[in-house]
């Protein structure tokens, strides 16, 4: 039982990592990642999600009637989602402004329906709670990792911390959107490189 | 007048949904296999969309705003979008059997399409107005139609393309979109 809760949550930082091997979820890891804490906000406020709709819906799954399942699932997410958008609003307001409409975005985040759809509607809480923590870990490391390449090249800095000092001329294509698909793009391809059997 | 011109060049162009503000990338990178599919999906996100646009706008003047319930937007537009959906659905399959076969199996992918919760959030962070907000949800729809079967149309010569085997598919689909997205940049300059 414990090992496979422990495979669980591994799972989602190497094997089924979103949005690398799970290619859900696009819309955010593109908008978010210009720099790296919109990234790791990003990142924990979609982990947050996916564990309460995980959890919430592997505790109502007996009870959700077939034909509505879809529809009973988002309204939990929507749920959980607003919880995430007045708790950023109330403690990290920059961040909130920041992210602005991809918060309430998280409802339509194919990867928290999909994994309220594969996973949680068929397991128990624990193996669930796992599933969310894991996925929504994997997640954010992506975020995180993208963003850090993309500020460092378009903007010279790590979390706001200036790099280079005031000669270095930013390479501003990273953080436009095509420097977003374009990115994102060349790490999918090393990802299949490095994942290839 | 000259205003909603302007609204409208700027939502389909400037502004596009897709290549600009990323929004609506999973069904970009599932639908444009093919020009088919890819027409179908536009066609049905401009259907919904407008329609969408212009209810969650009275939804929100007329239930949430003069109860101080605005707090509850994201959960009530997306129940809005759900059942307009399954009713739209509905609707054509009894009455317009030959759009219907044509959309059918998009339909339900709007849903979770977040340029359609997207452009209705947009309406009413810009405050919009009716006549705008309608505008604006035409204009950002058939911005995304108008990018989806642009890149369908270069992806079905990247399909014949010799394409490095780790970049097979999305890979090289993210990377083409990026140029897409360049070209469009160039649109800034037009306003």
């Amino acid at each position: 039982m414990a090992k496979t809760v422990v495979q669980e949550f591994t799972k989602g930082l190497w094997a089924e990592i979103p949005p690398f091997r799970l290619v859900l979820g696009l819309c955010p890891t593109l908008a978010v990642t210009k720099a790296v804490d919109g990234g790791i906000g990003m990142g924990i406020a979609t982990t947050f999600v996916l564990v309460c709709s995980n959890v919430l819906v592997s505790i109502l799954r007996n009870v959700i009637p077939k034909q509505v399942r879809i529809a009973c699932f988002i309204v939990v997410i929507a749920t959980f989602v607003t919880v995430v958008e007045l708790l950023m609003q109330a403690f990290a307001y920059p961040l909130f402004l920041q992210l602005g409409i991809f918060i309430p975005l998280i409802v339509v985040n194919c990867i928290v329906l999909g994994r309220a759809e594969a996973f949680a509607s068929k397991n128990k809480i624990i193996p669930s709670l796992a599933d969310g923590l894991g996925i929504g870990i994997g997640f954010t490391l992506s975020l995180t990792t993208l963003a850090t390449i993309r500020e460092i090249l378009g903007n010279g800095s790590f979390y706001n911390i200036s790099l280079f000092g005031p000669s270095f001329e930013p390479f501003t294509f990273m953080i436009e959107a095509p420097g977003a698909f374009i990115c994102l793009g060349l790490m999918l391809g090393i990802m299949n490189m490095l994942g290839k059997k | 007048m000259g205003d909603y011109i302007l609204l409208i060049i700027s939502c389909i162009f400037i502004n596009n949904i897709l290549l600009m503000q990323y929004l609506g990338t999973c069904p970009f990178m599932g639908t444009t296999k093919k020009m088919d599919t890819a027409l179908g999906m536009a066609m049905a996100v401009i259907f919904v969309l407008v329609m969408a646009g212009s209810i969650t706008w009275v939804v929100n003047d007329a239930l949430l705003k003069p109860f101080g319930f605005e707090f509850l937007r994201t959960l009530a537009f997306i129940l809005v979008i759900a059942s307009l959906v399954q009713f739209v659905e509905m609707f054509l399959r009894k009455s317009i059997p030959t759009l219907y076969a044509g959309l059918g199996i998009f339909l339900p992918l709007i849903t979770t399409n977040c340029a359609v919760l997207g452009t209705c959030l947009i309406n009413i962070r810009e405050e919009y107005s009716l006549t705008e907000a309608l505008f604006s949800s035409f204009s950002y729809a058939a911005g995304f139609g108008l990018a989806l079967i642009l890149f369908a149309g270069i992806r079905e010569r990247i399909i014949l393309a010799r394409v490095p085997r780790p970049l097979k598919d999305t890979a090289i689909g993210l990377v083409t979109a990026g140029m897409l997205s360049l070209a469009f940049m160039a649109f800034k300059g037009m306003v």
